[in-house]
């Protein structure tokens, strides 16, 4: 049920570029399925409730949610779980670009985290004026903790850019197959070739030729492995300060 | 084996595969369509048909989920055919490219086994390496497109990332057309992504590896491909059909956003930001270029 119920929110803007006819918010009037999301919404809610109480007690979770950012459900969540690590990302490369290990390193890697600086900058500019634009509401700027990062090598770097980008590339894999709209699909498509490419050259500059490692890649049948929400956020939210951790799951999961 | 058309080959057993392909007409089938029809029917009876559609998957693969396989299924030959023998030219690569070119091809060699096992009968007949001719020439049929593409690293490389980016281009502009089914969807942007990796490290290669500065880059600045490409080869980075929904690489307007409107945004790197799709005849139309 949860796969058509969460479809509660059409996002305008990005749906004029296929010229939808109709829209879903219009279906969900005659349908008078609007009514009935609250409810499955909260039952959706309950399962991941659940799941995650075998783990940590309900009373914790619940005082750890109400501090964390929710990225919302449905289709406008998906977008605005891609707007919180294009953030990240963002936030990344601008400080690297602050460095005095940006400033001595060799042209070539100048010219390539300058560029991705851009991309990612891009990237979030972008979902937030596209959220903005779809009649929904953007998650908030969030405060990023990089206290664990060595921002003086190209090791300490590059290692995280390497995470970054593969973790992104993962991120939009799996969450491919949560959206619903196929005009968002594009969109995140157009989106996540360009993070593999990012994540190719960084791999290269860390070591030559690792970029398609077996860390990232099923040497089995050579297809890249997708991480779903809680597994990406469960890591991007190290890198995150309290109140701008992530909370994912009122997105759908499957 | 003659494919002069795969999509004429698709035909043979999918005669609607044209429709069936049509984006624009998907979107409207999925969303316009349905919305009509439940304005007129009872609500639980649409509901059911919904269902039908989203896990009605047991059964098999649609035609249109195999159609768009079968068209990924050609490329991955074409990719891994071409770095086949790119592998075993003698003396065409230092040992640094060699590793590199054997890791992609044998990604190719996984995707195409994949594809065919995802396909099971519905898979197109396997394609032989005699199928090809990456010199473009149709086995002798016209003039070569492009001069001794396996003696030469530079022009093999150069027609490697026009491979790539085509592939990259191809399995983006397909994702839509696999939504009704979550895993093969999934599998499809798995791949997708491998390719994206793949062409950003063969652009690395061409500009003379990490410790060179110029071009290509490892994303697409604009429409043009980097230095010189095979000239067959320069609808790769162009608009596809139709151009409003496949424009070129060089488009920076997304979801009705300029991305040059943002503060200290150049038009190249809104460009670079974002890879864009390709739809199926424009793609095959370029692989076409290649199979005898």
């Amino acid at each position: 049920m949860s796969k058509v119920m969460h479809n509660d929110t059409e996002t305008k803007g990005l749906s004029e570029g296929l010229k939808m006819p109709l829209e879903r918010r219009n279906f969900l009037r005659y349908t008078g399925l609007g009514l009935a999301v609250g409810g499955l919404a909260l039952a959706g809610c309950n399962d991941v409730m659940e799941d995650m109480s075998q783990t940590q007690s309900a009373s914790a979770i619940a005082a750890d949610m109400a501090n964390m950012v929710d990225v919302g459900s449905g289709d406008v969540g998906i977008l605005n779980y891609a707007y919180a690590l294009e953030q990240l990302e963002a936030a990344f490369y601008a400080q690297v670009l602050q460095t005095q290990y940006y400033n001595s390193t060799s042209a070539p890697q100048r010219v390539f985290l300058r560029d991705i600086e851009a991309h990612e900058r891009i990237h979030r500019e972008f979902f937030k004026m596209a959220i903005t634009a779809a009649g929904a509401t953007p998650i908030k700027d969030l405060e990023v903790d990089f206290s664990s990062i060595d921002f003086r090598t190209k090791n300490g770097v590059l290692s995280v850019a390497k995470a970054f980008e593969d973790l992104g590339v993962a991120a939009y894999n799996g969450a491919g197959k949560l959206i619903k709209n196929p005009a968002y699909l594009t969109i995140a498509g157009k989106i996540v070739s360009v993070e593999a490419r990012h994540a190719a050259i960084v791999r290269d500059f860390l070591e030559y030729n690792t970029f398609v490692g077996p860390d990232v890649v099923d040497q089995s049948n050579a297809l890249e492995k997708s991480m779903m929400p809680a597994q990406v956020v469960a890591i991007a939210n190290n890198f995150l300060k309290e109140g701008s951790k992530l909370n994912v799951s009122n997105l759908p999961t499957e | 084996m003659n494919i002069l058309n795969i999509l004429a080959e698709i035909e043979k057993v999918d005669p609607e595969v044209y429709e069936r392909l049509d984006q624009r007409r998907q979107v409207f089938k999925h969303f316009a369509g349905f919305g009509k029809k439940l304005a007129t029917a009872a609500v639980p009876l649409a509901m059911g048909s919904m269902f039908q559609k989203a896990y009605g998957q047991s059964s098999g693969l649609s035609k249109q989920v195999t159609d768009v396989l079968n068209f990924a299924l050609t490329l991955e030959y074409l990719e891994y055919y071409f770095y086949d023998m790119g592998v075993k030219t003698r003396n065409l690569f230092v040992q640094a490219d060699l590793a590199a070119i054997t890791i992609i091809r044998d990604d190719e060699m996984k995707h195409v086994n994949f594809l065919k096992a995802v396909l099971g009968s519905s898979a197109i007949a396997p394609l032989s390496a005699n199928d090809f001719d990456f010199t473009g020439s149709k086995g002798g049929k016209r003039a070569p497109l492009i001069s001794e593409v396996f003696r030469y690293r530079q022009n093999f490389l150069a027609l490697a990332q026009a491979f790539e980016d085509t592939g990259v281009r191809a399995y983006k502009g397909g994702a839509p057309l696999l939504i009704e089914n979550n895993t093969v969807l999934e599998a499809a942007l798995n791949i997708h992504s491998v390719e994206a990796r793949h062409a950003s490290h063969i652009r690395t290669m061409r500009r003379g590896g990490t410790q060179a500065n110029g071009l290509p880059k490892s994303w697409i600045t604009g429409n043009e491909g980097g230095g010189p490409l095979p000239s067959v080869t320069a609808p790769v980075y162009g608009p596809g059909m139709p151009a409003d929904m496949f424009p070129s690489e060089a488009n920076v307007t997304q979801a009705g956003i300029d991305l040059t409107s943002i503060p200290n945004v150049t038009a190249d790197q809104a460009s670079e930001a974002f890879d864009e799709p390709l739809d199926m005849a424009t793609v095959l139309n370029i692989a076409s270029n290649f199979l005898k």
